[in-house]
């Protein structure tokens, strides 16, 4: 099977590798990029815990081939950190304990971030909406919920 | 696997045509990857139709119409007002195609070819009397969206055919349609029962109607009786019935864990009826 070289950026660095054409961008940020933030749990688009920004839109990682990277954007929940500070998501969902395995987590904040850069102030029916994607097999889901719109208010403080 | 990546339809079609194996188009993805993932179908050939210039649009056409790109998302058909406003069923079917992150990928051309008779964008299209253009190695046509789905996962297109274009026709004055489709849940699921009503008004009464169902037989129906139930009608009680009859009587459904077939039969007639009465109001009439 001949591999294809594709190029493209990931979380704002410039990055390469060879992918086979059956591999997955999930494949490709975990086993070539050692970008393990992003989980598979179903791998057939019902679990969302690969969710990833292509090109400034959220998919699910396992429904795009790797190849179909070339050329474009990719952020993930390795870029939501700045540095050593933690993005307000991520700190809140900590104090909100809107985790317990933590499997699900990184495409929840992936998809979070995704719903707050659309709509700052959204109601809890709209995050409840707007994560529907993600499923959390242990929370119950009103942490996370509570953990979002917590940074919602404050991110929206902050501006 | 051979990924393709063509910058023209007459180029896809060619490596299509040319193809000896097991072929697919590559638009969202989102039954491709899920086949190939689960073994399904491997294609030998992929050939993505996302670097073909044009493809992201969603263009008016001189007829007044629309004709939208073949790599458009669900998501993009939300985002745009004109397209929301002349055909709401159309985008409110396709809108209840899966998640966020599926609807961010998701496209009508791919709903439709995936060949599923519970395809939830199909129906809208049908009742709108959408039209595609085809290219393939003996040139281009255009087809009926309801004559595209040949059976389960099976369409009409040859070797080498594949759409260009989904043209939706000119909206016109005193329009309306609606999809509506019956799931367990609220949402992520897929159509026990899908329909879609198309109409146009003079004054009170149904002037033109088109009514289509999904998820009651092994190919989305166009139902020419159950818009003859409701032609001449101000869609009052009896007309209603009548509908709901017609619809019930078209229904070929079959038992399965998502319902049986008596319940599919009995909540087709309901549903056609909900969806001509939205169809109603968003042509200008008064609430039935
Ligand atoms: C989690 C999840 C939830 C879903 N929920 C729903 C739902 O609620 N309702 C529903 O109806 N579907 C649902 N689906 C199925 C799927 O998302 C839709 O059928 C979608 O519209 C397919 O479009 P696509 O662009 O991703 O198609 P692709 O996967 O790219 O292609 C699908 C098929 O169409 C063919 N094809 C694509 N484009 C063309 C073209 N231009 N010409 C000829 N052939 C072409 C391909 O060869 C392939 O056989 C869901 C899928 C997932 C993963
Ligand atoms: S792993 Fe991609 S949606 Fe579950
Ligand atoms: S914390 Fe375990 S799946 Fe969500």
């Amino acid at each position: 099977m001949t591999k294809t070289h594709v190029t493209a950026t990931v979380n704002g660095d410039p990055v390469e590798f060879l992918a086979d054409p059956r591999e997955t961008l999930l494949d490709c940020l975990r086993d070539h990029l050692g970008l393990t933030g992003s989980k598979e749990g179903c791998g057939t688009g019902d679990c969302g815990a690969c969710s990833v920004l292509l090109d400034d839109v959220l998919v699910c990682s396992c429904l795009v081939l790797g190849v179909e990277a070339q050329g474009a954007r990719v952020e993930t929940v390795e870029g939501m950190a700045q540095g050593g500070t933690l993005h307000p998501l991520q700190r809140k969902f900590i104090e909100h304990a809107a985790l317990q395995c933590g499997f699900c987590t990184p495409g929840i904040l992936v998809a979070a971030k995704a719903l707050l850069d659309r709509n700052p102030d959204p109601t809890e029916s709209e995050v409840r909406f707007g994560l529907a994607g993600n499923l959390c097999r242990c929370t119950g889901y009103d942490k996370i919920v509570r953990a979002v719109l917590d940074a919602a208010a404050e991110m929206r403080g902050a501006q | 696997m051979n990924y393709h990546r063509p910058t023209s339809f007459e180029q896809a079609s060619a490596i299509a045509a040319a193809a000896a194996g097991v072929t697919r188009f590559l638009a969202g993805g989102t039954d491709v990857l899920v086949q190939l993932r689960a073994g399904t179908v491997t294609p030998d050939d992929l050939i993505d139709l996302k670097h073909i210039p044009g493809v992201k649009e969603i263009a008016p056409t001189a007829e007044g119409g629309w004709r939208i790109g073949v790599a458009v998302s669900g998501a993009d058909l939300g985002r745009h007002a004109g397209l929301c406003a002349d055909w709401p069923g159309v985008v409110e079917g396709m809108r209840l195609v899966g998640s966020i992150q599926v609807q961010g990928r998701a496209t009508l051309a791919g709903n439709l070819c995936n060949g599923s008779a519970a395809a939830d964008s199909v129906p809208g299209l049908v009742a709108a009397a959408a039209r595609v253009s085809v290219v393939g190695p003996q040139g281009r046509r255009e087809l009926a969206v309801e004559d595209i789905p040949a059976g389960p996962g099976r369409t009409v297109l040859a070797p080498g055919e594949l759409i260009a274009a989904i043209i939706l026709p000119a909206r016109g004055a005193r329009g309306g349609d609606a999809y509506l489709r019956f799931i367990p849940r609220t949402e992520m699921d897929i159509a026990v029962v899908g329909a879609a009503v198309n109409l146009r008004l003079d004054g009170d009464r149904v002037a033109e109607a088109r009514v289509a169902l999904g998820a009651v037989a092994p190919r989305i129906l166009l139902v020419p009786e159950a818009a003859d139930a409701i032609l001449g009608t101000p869609l009052d009680a009896s007309a209603l019935s009548a509908l709901a009859a017609a619809a019930t009587a078209a229904a070929r459904p079959i038992t399965d864990r998502r319902g049986t077939a008596e319940f599919r039969r009995e909540v087709v007639g309901v549903l056609v009826c909900r969806a001509a009465r939205i169809a109603y109001q968003r042509a200008g009439g008064a609430a039935t």
